[in-house]
């Protein structure tokens, strides 16, 4: 019990400092490519700081949705994140919601930042409500399927026991083909999910184009920061995700300490090499229009389902 | 028990009685209805409960002078459980008419309709009671006749009536099938009794069986709202007084789930060949997806709620539908896992839906209007109906840790488990229902955001809305009612799910009780604790104790600094309500997206100054959604029978003659044949 409960506070303390670390990984590979030096990878926890020490400004036409959803957001991205296992494979919390509880956890917090940019009764916040809304739907069927696929190899939506099963090897497929397209599907699900080039621009304060950025335009301080570090969360816990689902190579299986240092070193590893590969990512590709991440979303459907498909012919 | 069902019965009846003796007095008009309505539907819930756990149906009747009609009851948990979710629903509406039937005030008669809400509220146990195909006919009738006319208590409206004779013309199509499958029954069975129907003389031919599967089908789907058979449904549903509203789509279009599941797996014993499941499972699909997507281009609260109610039946048949599938295969845990799926999203479904209209009642009480593009900054003005609605928007958007979510999950994890199925083709279906069912639940979301955000955030968009204020106590008892039992049973499935274990077991024939736990009962288990577990109070603590943290992080770092409060941004003038997105602007990337489904038609005319063709003077702007079912299906039907009626009125010269010597020809045909 108390080994349970300090796996989960140390992979509280883990999700909350990595977090702002990748999105600072992410703008200083973005910012390397382009020829600039970029600011250090520990600009973010500064930005956090001063964001929390600043006296916020709230709109006087919002109500109490308005303030309550950086705190709702914060908290059901940390609780998506605690169902994940981030160094040890059976993670405490796995147990209380699986694959599915994620997703909706997640929504969770969408619905609430949804709600905050139609309160402040610009016309910005609404329209980053309205274009988020059409993106979150039209991700959900391919995260679905993909889900489902990467589920059926392991036999369970159980993240732990599809991690632990994959790190020792248990019940992995001759052929990886139905694995590698639920992933290739998983990936771009992310990216629309988080907000990424080429589904929208983090980086961008143009109304033309901004989808996640309209909806906080209004945040300031306090809120403003816990609304950012929740979108770093929501990256780390995909990434965390796709890592550890498709390689949890060297996660800890047991509780030893070698083996949960070992874990957390070869986590550290994964996840910036995959934050890397994202920066590559959003330096090789322009933002697509809004109407165009349709077909983008419709192959990553398309991946998901061809994965089930070959899964089942595979195994006859 | 027995004493709990007179206290029921007895209860309605002089809830049905009662107004007309005190109609005179005003100042309390709707007391004398709502008194018994709230003692009987407090009865029905206690006599639900414990029958649930009981182990014994319990059975009463009583004998008519009519041959072939007994007035036979019978409580088993199917019974029991049906008979819950009415009577809480009831009881909320109940106590919530108190305050709303002042919106009635000279407008109708307010006696007429609290004896119809008894009627009605009567009408619909009585269904669920019967043991008897004639008595639940009869039943099933009255609450159809009842319903009508309390759709069309505001029958000045042209589109009230309209609605109303859609509503009669529907559901006696429906009716009729029903008719037609239980006389299927009667012929083999030999007697109206359910004991008959279940246990036949002579076992059902296939054929008849596949008949009296579609029959009831089309009968009782007509009722539930399953598309194509949908489209009286935004009709009906909105037109009716909002705690009606509440009662039909939260709770008349469950007993027609009651009844199916009472037909399939009750009288045809639940063994079917794969294609009924899967022709249940197509037609939730459709029907979710398609009532949701209509939901979002509806800018009347009421109606949109409408739809959303085939979007939720769409969920329940999902559920069922795998359950009829797996039950074919003999997978009959999984089987019960995916009926009680069903089961459980009906219950939620009836909380929250109820919920929600009772909330638009509201609204409409305090704006008296139904348009969202007329709402706008209610929660300041509204709290407590805000804050009820909003529990219910989270419950039907589905999302942790509300009773909407949980049943959702159940669905899911048991359209998951199809790959134990032995059939390729199934294997691939049930998961592309799955993909379908999550892109009608992140739709579901989008709708919420829009009926919530819309309604009840930013600044009021009318005088209306500006001048709104907070509606009655019991009108926020009700509502607040509903809102508890959602949450109860968002935290609750440990204790739900075994209790409608019993209410499954038996049709399928295994009991998954002691696979539905996990986590010394803390969390919720599919038959295998390895494939899934979800525990909604571990997720809730854990949501409660994070947001906590981040409070504790924000005190840390910064100190809780006092906000300051200033105006939003304009662009440099200032903010008014025109600025802000509407309904239609907000949902505009989802029509274009699935342009295909809707084939909107959009009308833009603007009128220019006349000194320059930059400037427009005025702009007006004209969308509709082609309502394609009603078009290329309805449309040819109501023609045809329109033409054929026009050509029958020939024979029909009005010469008394004329007709006197049809009725000596026909007499004369008649000898002949009796000869």
């Amino acid at each position: 019990m108390l080994d349970a409960f300090a796996l989960i506070v140390m992979q509280t303390a883990v999700l909350l400092v990595v977090a702002p670390l990748i999105v600072g990984l992410i703008r200083k590979v973005k910012a390397r490519l382009q020829c600039r030096r970029g600011a250090s990878v520990f600009q973010p926890y500064a930005d956090l700081v001063k964001l929390l020490r600043k006296q916020p400004v709230v709109s006087s036409t919002t109500s109490w949705i308005f303030t309550a959803t950086p705190y709702i957001l914060f908290a059901s991205t940390l609780a998506a994140g605690l169902l994940v296992p981030v160094f040890i494979s059976r993670t405490p919390l796995s147990l209380a919601g699986n694959i599915i509880a994620l997703v909706y956890l997640l929504a969770l917090g969408t619905f609430f930042l949804m709600l905050a940019g139609l309160d402040a009764g610009s016309s910005f916040g609404g329209m980053g409500s309205s274009r988020e809304a059409i993106v979150a739907s039209l991700t959900e069927p391919a995260m679905m399927l993909s889900i489902f696929a990467i589920a059926l190899t392991a036999g369970s939506t159980n993240l732990s026991t599809i991690v632990h099963k994959t790190a020792l090897l248990q019940g992995i497929v001759t052929d990886p083909s139905p694995h590698l397209m639920a992933f290739a599907a998983l990936v771009i699900v992310a990216i629309a999910e988080t907000g990424r080039v080429p589904v929208d621009n983090p980086a961008t304060h143009l109304e033309l184009t901004m989808i996640h950025e309209a909806m906080i335009l209004e945040y300031s301080g306090r809120y403003l920061a816990l609304v950012e570090w929740a979108a770093g969360l929501k990256l780390l816990v995909f990434l965390t995700l796709i890592v550890n689902v498709s390689a949890p190579w060297g996660i800890a299986t047991s509780m030893e300490p070698a083996a949960l240092g070992i874990g957390l070193a070869a986590y550290l590893v994964k996840v910036s090499g995959l934050a890397v590969f994202i920066g590559l990512l959003e330096s090789m590709f322009a933002k697509l229009r809004l109407f165009r991440v349709t077909d983008l979303l419709g192959t990553a459907f398309i991946l998901a389902l061809l994965g089930l498909i070959f899964f089942y012919v595979l195994r006859g | 028990m027995l004493n709990l069902l007179w206290i029921l019965l007895g209860g309605y009846a002089v809830g049905i009685l009662l107004p007309f003796c005190l109609s005179r007095r005003s100042n309390a008009q709707s007391l004398p209805a709502s008194t018994p309505a709230i003692v009987a539907t407090s009865a029905g819930v206690v006599l639900g409960l414990l029958g649930l756990t009981s182990s014994e149906p319990v059975t009463g009747s009583l004998t008519s002078t009519l041959p072939l009609l007994t007035f036979a009851i019978r409580i088993d948990p199917l019974t029991a459980f049906f008979l819950l979710t009415i009577s809480l629903a009831g009881l909320a509406a109940s106590i919530y008419a108190i305050g709303y039937m002042r919106h009635f005030d000279g407008r109708a008669s307010v006696s007429t309709l609290g004896a119809l809400f008894n009627g009605f509220l009567c009408s619909m146990t009585l269904v669920v009671l019967a043991d008897n195909g004639f008595f639940f006919l009869i039943a099933w009738e009255l609450m159809s006749l009842l319903s009508y006319f309390l759709v069309v208590t505001e029958h000045e409206k042209a589109e009230v009536r309209y609605a109303g004779l859609f509503y009669l013309i529907m559901t006696h199509v429906g009716t009729a099938f029903i008719i037609l499958t239980f006389f299927i029954f009667f012929q083999e069975g030999g007697s109206f009794a359910f004991e008959a129907f279940r246990y036949p003389e002579h076992p059902l031919p296939e054929g008849m069986k596949t008949i009296a599967f579609l029959m009831a089908l089309i009968g009782f789907g007509t009722k539930a709202g399953i598309v194509p058979l949908h489209v009286w449904l935004p009709y009906a549903h909105p037109a009716a007084p909002s705690h009606i509203s509440a009662l039909m789509s939260g709770v008349m279009i469950k007993i027609a789930i009651y009844a199916l599941i009472r037909v399939y797996f009750d009288f045809l014993g639940g063994q079917f060949p794969w294609w009924w499941g899967f022709v249940v499972l197509v037609i939730g699909a459709v029907s979710a997806l398609l009532g949701v997507m209509y939901a979002l281009m509806e800018h009347d609260l009421k109606s949109l709620l409408a739809y959303h109610s085939v979007e939720n039946i769409g969920i329940i048949l999902l559920g069922i539908g795998a359950g009829m599938i797996f039950q074919t295969y003999g997978l009959k845990e999984f089987a019960t896992l995916g009926l009680l799926a069903g089961l459980y999203h009906t219950i939620n479904h009836a909380m929250f839906k109820a919920l929600l209209f009772l909330g638009a009642g509201s609204l409409l009480y305090a704006t008296h209007t139904r348009n969202m593009e007329e709402y706008g900054g209610l929660l300041r003005r509204m709290p407590w109906t805000g804050a009820c609605f909003l529990i219910g928007a989270v419950s039907i958007a589905a999302l942790p840790p509300t009773n909407g979510f949980v049943s959702e999950w159940l669905v899911f994890q048991s359209l998951f488990l199809s790959f134990h199925i032995p059939d390729t083709f199934l294997k691939l279906i049930l998961p592309l229902a799955a993909a379908m069912l999550a892109l009608t639940g992140a739709l579901a979301l989008a709708c919420f955001v829009k009926a919530f955000g819309i309604s009840f955030l930013a600044l009021p968009r009318s005088t209306h809305a500006r001048q709104a204020e907070e509606v009655p106590i019991p009108m926020r008892i009700g509502m607040a009612l509903l809102a508890a039992v959602c949450v109860g049973l968002g935290l609750g499935p440990m204790v739900v799910v075994p209790l409608l274990n019993r209410v499954v077991a038996p049709f399928t024939g295994v009991s998954i009780e002691g696979q539905v736990l996990a986590l010394d009962g803390w969390a919720l288990a599919t038959v295998n604790v390895e494939f899934a577990s979800l525990s909604p109070p571990i997720l809730a603590l854990l949501l409660g104790g994070l947001s906590v943290l981040g409070l504790g992080i924000v005190a840390a770092c910064g100190g809780l600094v006092r906000k300051r409060y200033y105006k939003t941004w304009g662009c440099g003038i200032n903010l008014t309500p025109r600025m802000e997105y509407t309904a239609t602007g907000f949902v505009q990337p989802i029509k274009r997206v699935f342009s295909s489904i809707y084939q909107p038609t959009v009308k833009l005319e603007t009128e220019f100054l006349q000194e320059s063709q930059y400037f427009a003077k005025r702009r007006r702007f004209e969308f509709h959604v082609e309502p394609v079912f009603q078009r290329y299906l309805y449309d040819p039907v109501v023609a045809f029978v329109t033409a054929l009626a026009g050509r029958l009125r020939v024979i029909q010269a009005g010469s008394l003659h004329l007709y006197l010597a049809y009725i000596f020809v026909t007499l004369i045909v008649l000898l002949l044949f009796a000869v």
